[in-house]
């Protein structure tokens, strides 16, 4: 073990499962750039905010790295044109999620010159203050490489106090899937710089690599590059357990610290910050070389996949492309998965693009997806309570869910679970567990957004109730004072006087 | 003898007295109770109930004027929690009020809208904007689908479409505890 690690004390999670993992099977061929498609289908809401403003017009030619929307704040991302060539316009692609909507994305054709817009690094960053770094990454597009696609800007900037550590999670637990681990090989020194930077972001003291100890050779490399570079902050790289799902935040960091984030919280709120590695080397390509986040690399693979591998991939790219780039689907290919096999979502085609946050196209045959034995009652064996990664109990939420009283389920904090799957992987009786909760967190979250609808037409009905009570007061004492007026003889002829005047001089006027 | 029954009268007047004021005093809170019964209402202002918005209904409810299952948009679900709430039986909703359907906004054919500000004067929870002569337009966001604003437009120029939903993915079946009839 490493000198850096040595001072790190690891602890652990409750729960999670060794899994075998297939991660050998992309590692064997070195990472390779797939070629550009004949078009480029960029989405431009490709995160949990809105989609910017369009910056480009049908016809027009654009350079590699342009920024195609753009960002009034820190949870709207910019996108970029990942190569020259020339815009067609706006059209709709099938999404990942959920199935059957579509995604808006602004199609390119690739004219292959590509030419790239100067590049705009960040100079002399490490003098800066935190917020330019922060404005300088979202103009860039950074999100978070993991998978959820967050805003790395509005990670980075927040209300919480002052944050110690950072902590770049390099720690892909789930089988198949590696491009983490390539990343970490070929760009051990972007990841460290970049990690810098992010700490930089948030005036952290330190940095924590986190990598899984069955990465062969990757921490040594992580070591030497460290040694390479006299770095600014405090810098560890630690290998951690193999255990799935090792990768989750929250997971990591009771790993890393012994500490549990609170259920209502975020790591920020315990001086905390996760980011994966691959956002460490984007922040580093956006501010050292001044190259907005266009590509990613992607791990293609599974048994339906002739010739698995990573590729580094344009953002947009249809995955049918990359299948093609991976050699094309073996015999038998069932189903396509975006994501692990554990979390991962099934496609509805691969016409589906690549968008910044997918690391992983694994293609499955009909020998990996055996139908499941029919579900059995539940016998309370507990077996899903001991694997929870989050500490809940599986089979209590199953009940409730099974009889539909979600309030129950999430007084039973159903909204902790993680959907990591390890509780329907062990479950003697094979139920669907993730797929219930699933289906009871989108319920839970309808409802709640009812509740906010309902609290705010509450409002804004009162609001006119109010208004409508004040005009018809305002109306009454403004008649109450006129009839007052005339009541009073003298003025009453005054006023009737002064009409006549008004109307004579009107018809004078009009003479 | 005497003392006795003038003890027991004393005791007895001190007693209604004590009663008495604490009844005055200790009034049950009425305003409170209506501010529960609206907050299970699904706040859509339709009037459906027969009352001009969800908070008349609930005073009505509280006051024992109105039965609990008059609330189309809440559904049977909001006549249960209702039921819930106040400690009686849950009972059918009562369709001659409408019928509970899937949520609706309200949507402005804007070609067609002639600016005469009548549904803006109609909409209860101010969700249309838009100025005499000019085109109107329905905040979609603020919209609760009480379709108020479909009598008064004299172009009729509004269309009720559905509300988008987030996705939720279905429930799984569950397993069925295998139950065996003997034969007899």
């Amino acid at each position: 073990m490493s000198q850096a690690a040595a001072g790190l004390r690891l602890h652990g999670f409750h729960g999670g499962l060794a899994m075998a993992g297939q991660r050998q099977v992309s590692l064997e061929v070195p990472l390779a750039a797939a070629d550009v498609p004949e078009r480029i289908y960029v989405p431009i809401g490709q995160h949990q905010g809105r989609p910017g403003d369009l910056l480009v017009a049908p016809g027009e030619r654009v350079l590699g790295g342009q920024a195609l929307t753009s960002s009034e704040d820190d949870f709207e991302v910019p996108a970029h044109a990942p190569c020259s060539g020339k815009i067609v316009g706006l059209c709709e692609r099938p999404a990942s999620h959920p199935p059957g909507s579509l995604r808006r994305c602004i199609e390119i054709i690739p004219d292959g010159l590509d030419e790239w817009a100067p590049p705009t690094p960040l100079d002399d960053w490490a003098t800066r203050p935190p917020g330019e770094i922060i404005d300088h990454l979202r103009s860039m597009g950074l999100v978070g490489l993991g998978g959820a696609m967050f805003p790395t800007a509005a990670k980075l900037r927040g209300p919480w106090a002052a944050i110690h550590t950072l902590i770049l999670n390099g720690a892909e637990c789930e089988p198949w899937i590696s491009c983490d681990e390539t990343l970490m090989r070929t760009r051990s020194e972007a990841v460290i710089r970049g990690g810098r930077i992010l700490a930089a972001a948030v005036a952290a003291e330190r940095v924590i690599i986190a990598v899984e100890e069955d990465m062969a050779g990757i921490a040594a490399g992580l070591e030497k590059a460290l040694a390479a570079r006299d770095s600014g902050v405090e810098i560890h790289i630690a290998e951690v357990p193999p255990v799935y799902p090792q990768g989750g935040e929250r997971q990591l960091i009771e790993t890393l610290t012994g500490l549990q984030v609170p259920s209502d919280g975020l790591p920020q709120d315990i001086g905390l910050l996760v980011h994966n590695v691959a956002t460490a080397a984007a922040a580093f390509d956006a501010v050292e070389i001044g190259r907005p986040l266009t590509e990613r690399i992607v791990t293609v693979t599974g048994p339906g996949i002739q010739r698995p591998c990573n590729l580094r991939a344009a953002v947009g790219t249809p995955i049918a492309h990359l299948v093609t780039a991976a050699g094309g689907y073996r015999e038998g290919v069932q189903r396509l998965i975006l994501g692990g096999p554990m979390s991962g979502t099934a496609l509805p085609s691969d016409e589906v693009v690549l968008t910044k946050g997918s690391h992983c196209v694994l293609a499955l045959t009909e020998r990996e997806l055996a139908p499941k034995p029919e579900p059995m009652p539940c016998i309370n064996c507990g077996e899903c309570v001991a694997v929870c990664p989050a500490s809940l109990m599986p089979q209590l939420l199953f009940r409730a869910l099974a009889a539909d009283r979600h309030e129950h389920a999430r007084d039973l904090s159903l909204l902790e679970c993680i959907e990591c799957g390890c509780c329907a992987e062990v479950c003697p009786s094979h139920i669907p567990l993730v797929d219930f909760y699933r289906h009871g967190k989108a319920r839970l979250r309808v409802k709640d957004l009812d509740h906010r609808r309902a609290a705010l037409a509450k409002r804004r009905y009162e609001a006119r109730e109010e208004r409508l009570a004040q005009e018809q007061a305002e109306r009454e004492a403004r008649r109450r004072a006129r009839a007052e007026r005339l009541q009073k003889a003298e003025a009453a002829r005054d006023e009737i006087q002064a009409a006549i005047e008004r109307a004579r001089a009107k018809k004078r006027a009009g003479d | 003898m005497v003392v006795a029954i003038s003890v027991l009268t004393a005791l007895v007047m001190f007693l209604g007295a004590g009663l008495l004021w604490a009844g005055k005093r200790l009034r049950p809170d009425e305003t409170s109770l209506t501010e529960q019964i609206n907050a299970l209402l699904p706040q859509t202002q339709c009037a459906q109930c027969g009352f001009p918005g969800c908070r008349p209904y609930a005073q009505a409810i509280a006051d024992g004027q109105a039965d609990i299952n008059q609330c189309p948009p809440g559904g049977d679900e909001g006549v249960q929690a209702l039921a819930g709430l106040l400690g009686v039986e849950p009972k059918p909703l009562d369709t001659s009020h409408g019928e509970h359907k899937p949520p609706i906004v309200a949507l402005i054919d804007e070609d067609r809208c002639i600016g005469c500000t009548l549904c803006i004067q109609a909409c209860p929870v101010d969700a249309i904007i838009g100025a005499p002569r000019l085109m109107h337009t329905v905040i979609e966001a603020e919209c609760t689908g009480c379709e108020l604003c479909l009598p008064p437009c004299p172009v009729d120029c509004i269309d009720l479409v559905d509300r988008p939903q987030a996705y939720v993915p279905p429930k799984p079946a569950s397993a069925a505890i295998p139950i065996r009839v003997r034969a007899a």
